[in-house]
């Protein structure tokens, strides 16, 4: 196997071995991408002096007989929406162009802390928005399965990175299904962590209720060494919580026996692709079989789910995108002539089309007048959509669904129907307004060659549950062993 | 007809912590522009606030200090609007759930306590300052100091109560005067850290319903809230008079004209678009906190002003104005623990005392003349050491000068003549050189009296003990 197509733990020991360095792995990781980034674009910046100033950092301790941990020295990608010191960040928006934060993220200090090398920054859809990356305001990512297809989105960069071994990792981040959506169409693992899990310190805002930041890896071991890394109370972050965290690699056991999982009856509707639909059925006769005690449950309130996300999404997006005014960084617009055009013209061309929609949107239902006809009541039929998983994980620890109702689509396809597009979150995004965490595993392929992903859901702070029984299924299936053909 | 002017003020209110509200950035004021910055004050993306617990028990100390209810569960909420001093795009206040809430203040009018509600007290955070270029190069420029960005505020509601101008300086005052015994506001309007903004209406007298209201902004001291208020109330019942209507709108203070002018209409208010923020947890506050806060409150100055009454034995009228700043009460009480005769230093506090400070414009924790040296002069009064009279010289000459009393009598000679000898000497110089006047006096004329008295006080340069040349003038022109 080569280099750049390691595993974090694969890396790490041979690190430990000495039978690699990192500057080695971080060269050949640079290779990579040169040879096929042209193809799939996810990176939107290199950063390979730093990163070469890592490893040899990383490098000089193994030389001089350090131990070090289970990321020293290896080079992961960022989705570019985490706010990286000194390093351009522009969440693939024209009006972030040439913005270079002064401060780290919580988690890029936390991932500093443990020597990780960073590759560069990967595209995304404009400000998270979109399922698809073809909201970036820079370039479209191609899905390294099929270069005709989109990588899914929002963190289509770090998912079509991870998938083509342009990086041993990345980070992403899901409001709505960023992290699994992209990572199941790109065959790779992906897990939103519980709200409150991850710092949100440094993830710029695009709806403050619902963002997480979380991996995206190449299996589900790598899964749980990064959320070691990133997890835990941020005192910078009033919403993380102060809840204890385990070591995850102690979830990752192969048994799953006794394990009550739910199927949601609402989840299997109408609109999921016959592929999809055998693959999960598949995943869910795989765990009956392993000793997992399957029931058919009901999350009554699904049908709601995307409608008040759009709802509830796009109000905070309204106001946290605000500050993108022209004042005070980012690109402001020439040649206005007071106040007001320097507002509007910086703000009409350095968003995008999509991302105006929504602020639109969100300036709409917070309104006098419409407030507690859409947000007021969104708010209220989240609370429920909270309680029919409170009710249903009294009877089951695991829910399970497909990750997204379609393997990926064409570039193109759905980009001038909104709604389409909106739908292909129809099964991640009820996670992110109950607040759980969610993993995407990869649990079969399409019969042109397109994965499929499986969606673990769990009880808040019950990663460890979804990490045991998605390692399980991943180490007796080879799903996630298959790469994309690119040379 | 007669008309009812019906006011309601907002102050928003500099809290004196030493970080901002949502950061550890410290709130020192008057430092170089940006300096006082981080993420999350300039809102940088993907900054988040953190709210600064000292921050939330001075707002419980207020709200306890105005006898409101601490709500157990408050929330903070996003109010939208654009402006380059507001780096997020939004302002963090409170809205559906504020932090304290039913409260009053009594103030005094027409000597009878008046109750002034309180409907409600939150925090917010402050906002930036645009500075605009003055130079020919930097004339088309506006530039923005961020360190103002964040600093704490809360924001007092009133009831639509007040009934006069006078009433809302008096309230504005009274409320500045809880902050400053809280030592949590400096209280300085010509500062802006104590900032009003009022709604005015006016009704016909007897009506209970309320007339169409303005909003009045841009006051930046006690005077011009009250004089604004004066005007808009004119303007009011002027266009009411002429059978106009008022219309609802938001009007500024112009200090040179002296008007209120038109700043925007009900039409183009703005739609803030208030929604609680996702970025900070609810603010529960419980019990014990609050029980804590309580018990660090101090004397606030109604209980102080009950206390002097009982305490010192002085009229209600005194211990109102004595009681009215934290600083005059500690100044009162410092006094006569030195000379403990507490109507005579409130008599000397009110009178000359506050008369110097306020042809000054100075407050009394700058006064030169400190309690110990008032006590002390006063001290000299009773031993008959110097007389009433000459007092009043040596208090001017301490207040000018910060020196001693006893060194002022000493160095200008005004030590009150106590030797009879001396003063009968004067006495028969006097009547020595008016032989008229005393034979007038003896055949009845006793207005002459005062004459004599004029005379011999003239002789002795003022210093004659007053008591003693009566008796002995009235001996000798007996004889």
């Amino acid at each position: 196997m080569k280099l750049h197509q390691l595993t974090i733990h694969q890396l790490h020991a041979l690190l430990v071995k000495k039978e690699v360095t990192s500057k080695e792995a971080t060269e050949t990781l640079y290779r990579r991408i040169r040879e096929t980034d042209g193809r799939i674009r996810a990176y939107l910046l290199l950063t390979e002096e730093e990163a070469f100033r890592q490893a040899d950092q990383v490098d000089r301790k193994i030389a001089k007989g350090e131990e070090i941990g289970d990321l020293s020295g290896i080079p992961l990608g960022l989705k570019d929406i985490l706010c990286t010191k000194g390093i351009q960040t522009t969440c693939a928006s024209k009006i972030l162009e040439g913005y270079v934060p002064f401060y780290d993220a919580t988690v890029i200090g936390e991932l500093k802390k443990k020597d990780a090398v960073f590759l560069g920054k990967l595209n995304m859809d404009e400000f998270a928005m979109g399922s698809s990356t073809e909201n970036s305001g820079f370039q479209i990512t191609h899905n390294p399965w099929d270069l005709e297809r989109i990588p899914g989105g929002s963190s289509g960069g770090s998912a079509a990175a991870v998938a083509a071994d342009e990086c041993i990792a990345a980070l992403g981040t899901d409001t709505g299904g960023s992290i699994r959506q992209p990572a199941a169409c790109c065959g790779v693992v992906g897990l939103k962590p519980t709200y409150g899990r991850v710092s949100r310190y440094g993830l710029v805002a695009f709806a403050s209720s619902l963002d997480q930041i979380g991996p995206i890896t190449k299996d589900v071991e790598d899964c749980a060494i990064l959320m070691n890394a990133i997890s835990g109370y941020d005192p910078r972050d009033s919403t993380s919580v102060k809840e204890e965290v385990p070591d995850y690699k102690q979830s990752l056991k192969k048994d799953v026996n006794g394990i009550r999982i739910g199927i949601p009856k609402e989840y299997f509707i109408e609109g999921i692709d016959p592929e999809v639909e055998k693959a999960v059925r598949d995943a869910i006769d795989f765990f009956r079989k392993w000793g997992a005690e399957i029931q058919e449950i009901s999350l009554p309130h699904t049908e709601y789910a995307v409608a008040i996300y759009y709802i509830i999404a796009t109000a905070e997006a309204s106001s946290n995108l605000a500050r993108y005014d022209g004042v005070k960084y980012g690109f402001r617009s020439k040649g206005y002539r007071d106040l007001m055009e320097m507002y509007t013209q910086t703000r009409a061309r350095g968003f995008g089309k999509e991302v105006k929609r929504r602020i639109i949107l969100g300036t709409y239902v917070l309104s006098a007048g419409y407030y507690d006809a859409y947000y007021r009541k969104a708010s209220q039929v989240r609370t429920l959509m909270r309680k029919d998983f409170d009710e249903a994980f009294q009877r089951v620890d695991v829910i399970v669904s497909p990750t997204a109702p379609t393997p990926a689509f064409r570039i193109g396809e759905k980009t001038e129907d909104p709604l389409q597009m909106y739908l292909s979150d129809i099964h991640t995004i009820p996670v992110n307004l109950a607040g759980i965490p969610a993993i995407s595993i990869p649990c079969g392929f399409s019969r042109q060659g397109l994965p499929i992903g499986l969606q673990l859901m769990g009880k808040h702070f019950d990663e460890g549950m979804l990490l045991r029984v998605a390692y399980t299924f991943e180490q007796n299936t080879d799903f996630h062993l298959r790469k994309p053909k690119l040379t | 007809m007669e008309y009812e002017p019906v006011i309601g003020l907002e102050v928003h209110a500099q809290l004196l912590t030493r970080s901002k509200i949502f950061c550890g950035c410290s709130t020192t004021f008057g430092e170089e522009p940006n300096t006082q910055t981080c993420p999350v004050c300039t809102g940088q993306p993907g900054s988040l606030p953190v709210i600064n617990r000292k921050a939330v028990e001075f707002a419980i100390k207020l709200g306890l200090a105005t006898s409101c209810r601490i709500a157990p569960y408050s929330l903070f909420a996003r109010k939208n609007y654009f402006y380059p001093d507001l780096p997020k795009g939004y302002q963090i206040s409170m809205y559906e759930f504020p932090l304290a809430v039913g409260g009053f203040i009594d103030i005094m009018v027409d000597g009878k306590k008046k109750r002034i509600q309180i409907i409600r007290i939150h925090m917010e955070d402050d906002a930036g300052k645009l500075k605009h270029g003055e130079t020919p190069e930097t004339a088309s420029f506006s530039y923005v100091d961020f360190n103002r960005t964040g600093v704490p505020l809360v924001e007092i509601v009133s009831g639509p109560d007040i009934r006069s101008p006078e009433e809302a300086g008096d309230y504005l005052r009274k409320l500045r005067s809880i902050l400053q015994y809280l030592e949590i506001c400096t209280g300085d309007m010509e500062k802006g850290t104590f900032r009003c903004d009022a709604n005015v209406s006016v009704r016909p007298k007897g009506r209970k319903e309320f007339g169409t209201r303005t909003e009045l902004k841009n006051m930046n001291s006690f005077r011009h809230v009250e004089k604004a208020l004066e005007f808009e109330i004119k303007r009011q019942m002027a266009a009411l008079e002429d059978g106009e209507e008022v219309v609802q709108e938001t009007r500024l203070w112009d200090v040179d004209q002296g008007v209120t002018i038109s700043m925007r209409g009900k039409e183009e208010a703005h739609d803030y678009r208030y929604f609680p923020d996702p970025d900070l947890v609810p603010l529960r506050i419980d019990e014990n906190w609050v029980g804590e806060v309580r018990k660090k409150l101090p004397e606030l100055p109604d209980e102080k002003k009950e206390r002097f009454i009982r305490q010192y034995e002085i009229p209600e009228y005194d211990a109102e104005i004595l009681t009215s700043a934290r600083a005059m009460a500690y100044y009162f009480e410092e006094c006569v623990s030195f000379f403990p005769e507490p109507k005579i230093v409130s008599n000397w506090m009110m009178g000359d005392l506050l008369r110097e400070l306020k042809r000054d414009e100075k407050e009394i924790d700058h006064c030169p003349v400190t309690p110990k040296h008032l006590a002390e002069m006063l001290s000299m009064i009773k031993k008959g050491t110097i007389s009433g009279k000459i007092a009043k010289d040596v208090f001017e000459e301490m207040y000018r000068t910060g020196a001693y009393p006893e060194d002022i009598v000493k160095d200008k000679g005004w030590v009150q003549i106590l030797d009879e000898g001396e003063i009968e000497r004067a006495i028969q110089k006097a009547i020595d050189a008016n032989p008229k006047q005393v034979e007038d006096y003896r055949k009845g004329k006793e207005k002459l009296f005062g004459f004599f008295v004029g005379e011999v006080m003239k002789q002795t340069h003022g210093k004659a003990n007053p008591k003693l040349v009566n008796e002995l003038l009235k001996k000798k022109l007996k004889a």
